[in-house]
């Protein structure tokens, strides 16, 4: 179980999580080339300046007007993405695999970071439960989106720490883990990828077309 | 498939549309605008997280004490991603919700677009794609569809007729003279430096403003002209319906006349979505990147009369004055600077409000909700309540409006409101501020 794991399905994540990015977005592009209303407005420089303006926190109105939100959400996509990277059992296995190495986080460092991404799961659980604007747009999808993006960080400090038994946990985070990179690109997730398409489209709307800022 | 609780509003358009469907009509005619693949209602429909952050963005909804159903996200809900999960396969009932949706609760002003962190554009999904299916089911309400009537039978959105056209220019102009001395409109002025075009409600409710621009234009110096025929008319109803193909019309038209009297530039009067009509939304149905000549809104116009010195202020407006300002040309033209610099070289006690710029709120009336007519008066001041308290809280006693549907809506927030407060358009300022050089005072 744990050769198939962490041999052949990691690869298959892998090629989901690339091809199927790829697909989307080459899908996006030949698809927008048509939108006589979209492309020919776009424009790099005022697409980044939108961009700009929603990756820095705090650099736009709504993210001021709601800071608890905005220092939650910043911390949780960043140590999201930043600790499955440079997680030292990862780096590891990176170099095994490519050859690469990759700084690491001291562990200290990746258990803060990897309860960060939990508490942050929590905070983003609660607002659906509690918010009767997010509540009212929720459905079922919602809650297993969160859990797909959380659970590999659940059972990965689980294993670390070994308050279950390691081979059961390692086989659940390994399979969550799949699950995460598989569902990027399938659902969701994969604003991952479209924010900066939907943002940088906005940006040019209002900047090069209207004259206007929208942060 | 949920229906809200809302109070019935009997509407002939609507409820006569609504009628007439039949499940297949209604299955085809969604899946013929959702079903082909789009870039933009692909990747919209997957980057969006539900996570409500528009929300802030709504007067609708932030004047119905955060009511969850009113949340520009909640209105994408109860329209695309109902239509687009059942495969267009909504009951007739449905349909009537999501015409007030689309026609009454969403003003179409964009600023939910911007504050998603995302940057997708709701307001394109609920005025734009929603109501396209909505005109394409003849499920408008009656009085803005009578709007778009009057565009595809007169060319003006007010059925004013040639005759009455020209009749009301030439008395314009004679009042005009009684105050600037030689004072005129020249009709269809080849090679004029600048076209002036209007939109309907002027001639019809509002012609005084029309001689107003005569005394100004007289003043500046300026060369410009006014066609006598069809295409004076620069409003666009069939945009807000989505009927894409009188939308074009009219905007081809327009345009058209403005190339055969080969003017350098057209000027045009304080309105909101008339700018963004012939600016944005016109040359894209007529199948051009931008405008075939310049186009300035009038508070850019009169930004570069007065800071140019063609016009000299000779006394200002001295009551405390506020305004509003139109979502088209702030958040859709960047005009909030200008329009600034205009307000206090007319005014001696300008004061801003709070969330202004491109923050700022829409007056409730703009998306062609205005013209939805009497049957939703009530349902779309009620909306706006936090325009209310915004202009409440600036102790002015008038409200500029350099647009004409902000001009009604805000009177019309005002009266239920119970506000001691009166609308302006600045043109009614610039008049009585400008200064009159001797020779042509009369």
């Amino acid at each position: 179980m744990y050769e198939i794991l962490s041999g052949p399905l990691v690869w298959v994540a892998f090629l989901v999580f690339f091809g199927g990015a790829a697909y989307k977005l080459v899908r996006m592009f030949r698809l927008v080339r048509k939108e006589k209303v979209t492309f020919d407005y776009m424009d790099t420089r005022y697409g980044l300046r939108s961009i700009l303006h929603w990756i820095i926190p705090f650099a736009s109105k709504n993210m001021r007007v709601r800071p608890v939100m905005t220092v939650v959400a910043f911390l949780f996509h960043f140590c999201l993405l930043m600790t499955p990277l440079l997680l030292m059992g990862h780096n590891l296995m990176w170099f095994d695999a490519w050859g690469v190495r990759l700084p690491s986080l001291p562990d200290v460092v990746s258990d803060v970071m990897t309860l960060i991404v939990i508490c942050g799961g929590m905070f983003f659980l609660s607002r659906r439960v509690a918010s009767p604007v997010v509540s009212y747009v929720t459905d079922g999808s919602d809650y297993l989106i969160l859990a797909i993006a959380v659970g590999p960080f659940v059972t990965g400090f689980l294993a670390a720490h070994g308050w279950f038994p390691y081979e059961l946990m390692m086989t659940l985070h390994m399979i969550t883990g799949i699950v995460w990179l598989i569902a990027i690109p399938i659902s969701r997730l994969s604003h991952m990828f479209y924010f900066v398409f939907t943002r940088a489209y906005m940006g040019s709307e209002f900047g090069a077309v209207r004259n206007a800022r929208d942060w | 498939m949920e229906l809200l609780d809302r109070r019935k509003v009997e509407d002939a358009g609507i409820d006569r549309g609504v009628e007439n469907l039949t499940p297949e009509r209604i299955e085809k005619t969604i899946n013929a605008v959702l079903g082909p693949a789009s870039a933009r209602i692909e990747v919209f429909l997957q980057t969006c997280m539900h996570c409500g952050l528009c929300s802030n963005a709504c007067h609708q909804h932030l004047s119905r004490n955060c009511d969850p159903t009113y949340s520009p996200v909640a209105k994408v809900k109860n329209t695309i991603w109902e239509m687009k999960k059942r495969k267009g396969k909504v009951s007739p009932e449905f349909i009537r919700q999501m015409a007030r949706i689309a026609f009454v609760e969403c003003n179409g002003c964009r600023k939910c677009s911007m504050y998603c962190p995302f940057g997708i554009d709701i307001a394109f999904m609920v005025a734009g794609l929603t109501r396209r299916i909505l005109h394409l089911l003849d499920v408008v309400p009656l009085y803005l569809q009578d709007t778009v009537n009057a565009h595809a039978e007169t060319s003006n959105q007010m059925r004013v007729q040639p005759d009455e056209w020209i009749d009301t220019l030439m008395w314009q102009e004679e009042d005009a003279r009684d105050e600037v001395v030689g004072a005129r409109i020249p009709l269809d002025v080849e090679g004029a430096d600048i076209m002036y075009s209007v939109i309907a409600p002027e001639p019809k409710i509002l012609a005084q403003l029309l001689g107003n621009i005569a005394q100004v234009m007289k003043v500046a110096g300026l060369n410009w002209t006014m066609p006598s025929t069809d295409g004076w008319d620069n409003s666009n109803m069939g945009m807000f319906t989505g009927d894409f193909d009188t939308s074009g019309r009219i905007e081809q038209l327009h345009w058209e006349t403005a190339m055969r009297l080969k003017v350098k530039k057209v000027v045009m009067g304080e309105c909101g979505h008339a700018f963004r009509g012939a600016v944005y939304d016109g040359p894209r149905y007529c199948g051009w990147k931008k405008p075939p000549i310049p186009m300035v809104h009038a508070v850019d116009f009169y930004h570069d009369l007065i800071f140019s010195g063609r016009i000299k202020i000779a006394k200002k407006f001295d009551k405390p004055v506020t305004f509003q300002e139109p979502c088209n040309i702030v958040r859709g033209a960047g005009l909030g600077v200008k329009l600034r610099e205009v307000m206090n070289a007319l005014c001696s006690d300008f004061r801003d409000v709070t969330n202004n710029y491109e923050h700022n709120f829409c007056c409730g009336a703009g998306g062609g909700v205005v013209n939805a007519g009497p049957p939703w008066t009530k349902t779309r001041v009620r909306g706006n309540r936090v325009k209310a308290e915004q202009l409440e809280a600036t102790g002015a006693e008038y409200v500029v409006t350099p647009c004409h549907n902000c001009h009604t809506g805000i009177e019309d927030v005002l009266k239920e409101y119970d506000l001691k407060m009166h609308t302006k358009f600045i043109l009614e300022l610039l008049v009585d501020a400008m200064e009159i050089p001797e020779e042509l005072q009369s």
